[in-house]
This record gives C-alpha cells, structure tokens and sequence, in this order.
C-alpha cells in the first residue's frame, strides 16, 4: 500500500508541473503589455521599456516560463499583482481557507443529503418516493447554480428576511452560500447513489444474503452500501471540482472575499499574475482532492486493492 | 451492430426512445425551443432592443406577456432571442470539442505510441483543472463575446471526447472486421472514418447531448460574472447580469431567464437519458 501512495504522488507531480506550464503559456498568449497595463496608457515608451527590463518581459519565453516555476515551486511566490502591488501568494494564503470551508462543507452537506436520497429512492423503486426524490434530482441538475443562488437570496433574504443576502460574517451568513453550492452535489450525488444502489441490489451475493435469512435493514447496510458507495466517491470527487469552479460564481454573488472574487476581479482588471497564481492553486487543490479520493478507494475496494498490492494470491487475470 | 441492415438501426433506436416517456417529452420541449428560436423574428411582439423607459420594470401583464425590464425592453422577445445566442453557445461549444475531441482522440487510440502518451498526457493536465476555473481563465485570455465564449467552453471538452474516443477505438481496435477491412488495402484514413467511428459514434453522441446543458448553464454563470456574453446581448446569463440590482424589487426579471435555461437543460438531460438507454446494447430488450 505504501507504495501505492508513493507511486500516486509521484504520478501527481508531472500532472501539476503541466499544469504550470499550461497556464502560464495560456497567460502569455494574452494581448496587451503587462507593463503598460501597470504603468497605465500615459506612460512614454522610454518608461515602459524601461520596466519591461525591469520585470524581464523582453526574455525567451523559455526563460520567463523556467524564471516563474522556480519561483512557484522553490519559493511559493507567485509574484505581485499589477495592480495593488500587494504579494499573490499572500493574498491567496488569506482568502483560500474561506474558499476552502465553502467548497469542502458544500460537499460534505450534499453528501449528508444526496446518499440518503439516493439509498431510499433505490430501495422503493418505482415508488411514489422514487419518482418524487428522482424528479427533484433531475430538475435540480438543470438549474444553473448562480441563478439557484439568486433565488434563494430572494426568498430568504428578500421575501421572509431571515438571512443576510451577502458579506461574511456568523455562521448565519454561510447558510445560503453552502445550501446554494452543496444543491448541485445532492442532485448528482442522489442519483449516481440510486443507480449504484440498485446495479448492486439485483447481484446474487444480495440475493444470497436475503436468502439465509439476513434482517433486510443489515443487507441495505453492510451487503449492498458499501460496494454502491465506490462508485459515488469517484463522483463526489470529480464534483468537488464543479463545487470549486460554483464557488467562483457563488463567491461573487454572497461577496464572500475568497479566491473565486480575487480571480473573477482579476480577469476584469487584465491583473494577469492573479489570475494564473489563483487558477493554479486552485487546480492543485483539486488534485489533492483526487488523490484523496483515489486512496480512499483503494483502501475501501478490495478489488483495487488486490491489483495493487501485488495480487500474487491471485490467478491470473480474467 | 452490423451495418448490413443500416437503416433498422436508426429505426430501432427510435422505437427503444419512444418507449421512454421522459426521452420523448424532452426531444419535444427541445424541438420547441429550437423553432421557438429560429422563428424569433416572427414571434417576437417587440423589438427586443428597444428601450421604452416609461414602461421599465412592468410585471408581466397582458401587453407584455413577460413584464419588461429596468429600460423597458420586452422580456418576451429578449428571452427568445436569448435563446438563439444560449443554443449557439451550447450547440457551438458542443460541435468544437466534438471535432476536435475526436479526430485527436482517434489519432491517439488508432496510431498508439508516443503520440497516445503525448495526447493522454495532455487531457490529464487539462481535465485536472476544474471546468469553470478554467474556463475562466480562458475567458481571460480570449476577451468577452459570443464567439470567444465558445471558444472558452469548447476547450476543455476536447480532453474528454479524446478521451473517449480513445477508448473506444482501443475497444474496436482488435475487432475483425479491422483486419478484414485491413487484409483489402483500405488506407488508415479509410479504416478510422469508415468502419471505427461508426462503430465508436454512440458515447461520444450521448456525452454530446448531455453537454449542450451543461455548457448552457456554464455560459449563462460566466456571462453573469460579466467574462461571458456582454448585455445589452440578450443571452440568458447576460440578462440576469444586467438586471441584478433590480432582483430584489422585481423578481421576474430574474426569475424568467433562469426559468428559460431550466427549460431547456432538463429537455436536453431527458433527452440524453433516454438516448443513452436506447444506445446501450446491454439494455436491447
């Protein structure tokens, strides 16, 4: 198993050191001169040369691009936004715990909500409770989920007045945002739970389980759950990608100072650097997430884990 | 699947969606937006450009069936010319990375080699960062616009068709019919277009429908945060962007263009549902 872990991270790194390389070619592909843009259009072409030696900007693209991963990777410094002059890696330090907490318990409250939907929609099929849980999934995929934010800003904060619209403060203000973000995981989690349930429902081992006599409760639990959760933790993490790329929005509309606003203003302001600095920390964010969840499945399939650790015991594949 | 009884195929898929209830509500939903958008011109009571400030911000009422916005614009004729530029965007992305997606990904499954290690490389760094944060990044770097929002959205599903492209011309590679066609001297190119992608041409068809909605929806939240689509453009998201420090005062400006893209993502994720089913050799009954 450890080496499997070893071997993980290490498969990990070319993936993040592309990443790098990626966007930071995307960034210099933009138009414009991030000189002219910090110096302004009043500058004289003597000032902004000038400047462009100052921040090497007339170098190889080879060499800028070596220049930024050593800084990034040795240093973790991704420079100054040209704007505010103000270091990104601590900014993105200050603001990425607040994205975080969003992301990870939108997450965690849509798992809490979805599996459960899920289980009992699979047990009941075909029930009023299965069409009813299943509908409200299916819509609930096809609401955009900025515009689900908004409404709830409307009824909860407009109409009833119970929570605030917008702005961070007590656990009162993380209500909206998190029920906003976690509502598209229910839905997909609720479904992909239903599906996985009900694959693993009709399988003989079930069968079998039900015909010595095991308490119906018990073969849902300890039979049928566990295989059916593997293929939702696959799911959950590709969705905490989406989760982070809803925070993005989601941080703008609730104004909740994290990364997704740093970016969202950056891309406005043509701030280059804090565009590529947030892009890149988030997608390595979300790597770790997927690394997680790939050990996670290995250490609860034991299928997985048998090809990993060795499978000697093991006849020969199919 | 034997392409001797071409045309029974088509057929039987056909029958195995009408069976599905959902399938056909959304196909039919879908249809009627799609004429709904065409024929905007025609329907369209207002010109959905024209500010009418002594009617802003009007409920919907019998004069103008959706209530008009803050500069007196028909909703009505905003939200159906709205639906062309969502449709192009969804349809258009679509189309983009399906293009690409799949001769990038029948190149690497077909040639293996470095070329597959290269490509497969590639689409892991790609789809390790999120769609939407890339997506924005794109944004960035394209600028605003219609045009550049297709673009933007198109990108990272290239990854994923080539990669399901890829695995299913692995799957088809080592079929007969591949050397039969091969023993008659039939040239790569031939081999790939005439014989793998038919064959390959039903998950890359289900994950296509099923995106159109999801870039739907991906467009209107980059539109909203204002590096989409620009207002005064009628598109769903732009209109909700532009109207959103009236929200609060007139809900309707914010509810019927989320209501329009509700609409037709669920036509389109029905749709898909069903179509996938009626694909699935595993499910022939």
């Amino acid at each position: 198993m450890a080496k499997y872990i070893g071997k993980r991270i290490l498969l990990m790194i070319p993936v993040i050191i592309g990443v790098v390389i990626l966007v930071f070619t995307l960034m210099q592909l933009t138009p414009g001169d991030p000189a002219e843009v910090i110096l302004g259009s009043r500058a004289t072409d003597a000032q902004i040369n000038a400047l462009r030696a100052e921040m090497g900007l007339n170098d190889p693209y080879i060499v800028q691009l070596g220049r930024y991963m050593g800084d990034v990777f040795l240093r973790f410094d991704f420079g100054t936004s040209y704007i505010s002059n103000v270091s990104i890696s601590t900014e993105l330090a200050q603001r990425f715990p607040k994205t975080l907490i969003f992301a990870v318990s939108g997450m965690v409250l849509s798992l809490l909500i979805g599996i459960p939907l899920g289980v009992n929609a699979a047990i009941h099929q075909n029930s009023l409770v299965d069409y009813g849980s299943m509908t409200l999934a299916l819509i609930g995929t096809s609401l955009p989920g900025f515009w689900f934010s908004l409404v709830l800003i409307l009824v909860f904060s407009g109409k009833l007045g119970w929570l605030p619209a917008y702005g961070i403060g007590g656990i009162k203000y993380w209500i909206l945002p998190i029920v906003s973000t976690a509502f598209a995981g229910i839905t997909t989690m609720a479904r992909q739970m239903r599906s996985g349930m009900l694959e693993v429902i009709h399988s003989d081992y079930i069968t079998m389980a039900k015909a010595k006599g095991v308490k119906k409760q018990s073969v849902i639990y300890r039979h049928a759950l566990p295989n059916a959760l593997i293929p939702v933790v696959t799911v959950a993490s590709m969705s905490f990608g989406t989760a982070l790329g809803g925070t993005l929005i989601a941080e703008t509309i609730f104004a909740i100072p994290g990364v997704g606003v740093y970016i969202v203003n950056a891309v406005s302001n043509r701030d280059y650097p804090v565009v590529q600095g947030g892009v890149i920390l988030l997608a390595v964010a979300f790597s770790f997430i997927m690394l997680l969840c790939d050990l996670l499945i290995a250490a609860i399939d034991p299928r997985v884990k048998a090809q990993i650790t060795g499978g000697k015991k093991r006849s020969k594949k199919k | 699947m034997t392409n001797v009884k071409k045309k029974s195929q088509l057929v039987e898929v056909v029958k195995r969606i009408s069976y599905n209830k959902g399938a056909v509500f959304g196909g039919i939903l879908f249809l009627a937006v799609v004429l709904l958008a065409i024929f905007a011109p025609l329907i369209a009571p207002y010109d959905y450009m024209k500010v009418n400030i002594p009617n802003r911000c009007l409920a919907p009422c019998r004069e103008f069936l959706l209530g008009t916005d803050y500069m007196g614009r028909d909703m009505f004729s905003r939200v159906l010319y709205g639906a062309r530029y969502s449709l192009l965007i969804g349809v258009g992305s679509v189309l983009f990375s399906a293009v690409f997606g799949v001769i990038i990904g029948a190149a690497a499954g077909y040639f293996g080699g470095w070329l597959d290690g290269l490509v497969m490389r590639l689409c892991d760094v790609i789809q390790s960062i999120p769609g939407m944060i890339l997506n924005i990044a794109l944004a960035c770097v394209l600028g605003p616009g219609v045009f550049n929002t297709i673009l933007a959205l198109g990108f990272q599903g290239i990854a994923g068709t080539a990669r399901l492209m890829r695995s299913s011309i692995l799957n088809v590679r080592k079929m007969e019919y591949l050397d039969a066609a091969r023993t008659s001297n039939c040239s790569s190119f031939r081999i790939i277009v005439r014989h793998v992608f038919p064959n390959t041409f039903a998950p890359i068809l289900v994950q296509s429908t099923m995106g159109v909605g999801a870039r739907i929806m991906a467009a209107a939240g980059m539109s909203y945060i204002g590096i989409g689509v620009q207002p005064p453009t009628p598109e769903w998201g732009a209109m909700l962007a532009d109207s959103r420090d009236f929200i609060m005062k007139y809900p309707h400006m914010c509810l019927i263009p989320g209501v329009c893209i509700m609409i037709v993502v669920l036509a389109l994720n029905l749709f898909g549902d069903g179509l996938r089913d009626a694909l699935d050799p595993k499910l022939k009954k």
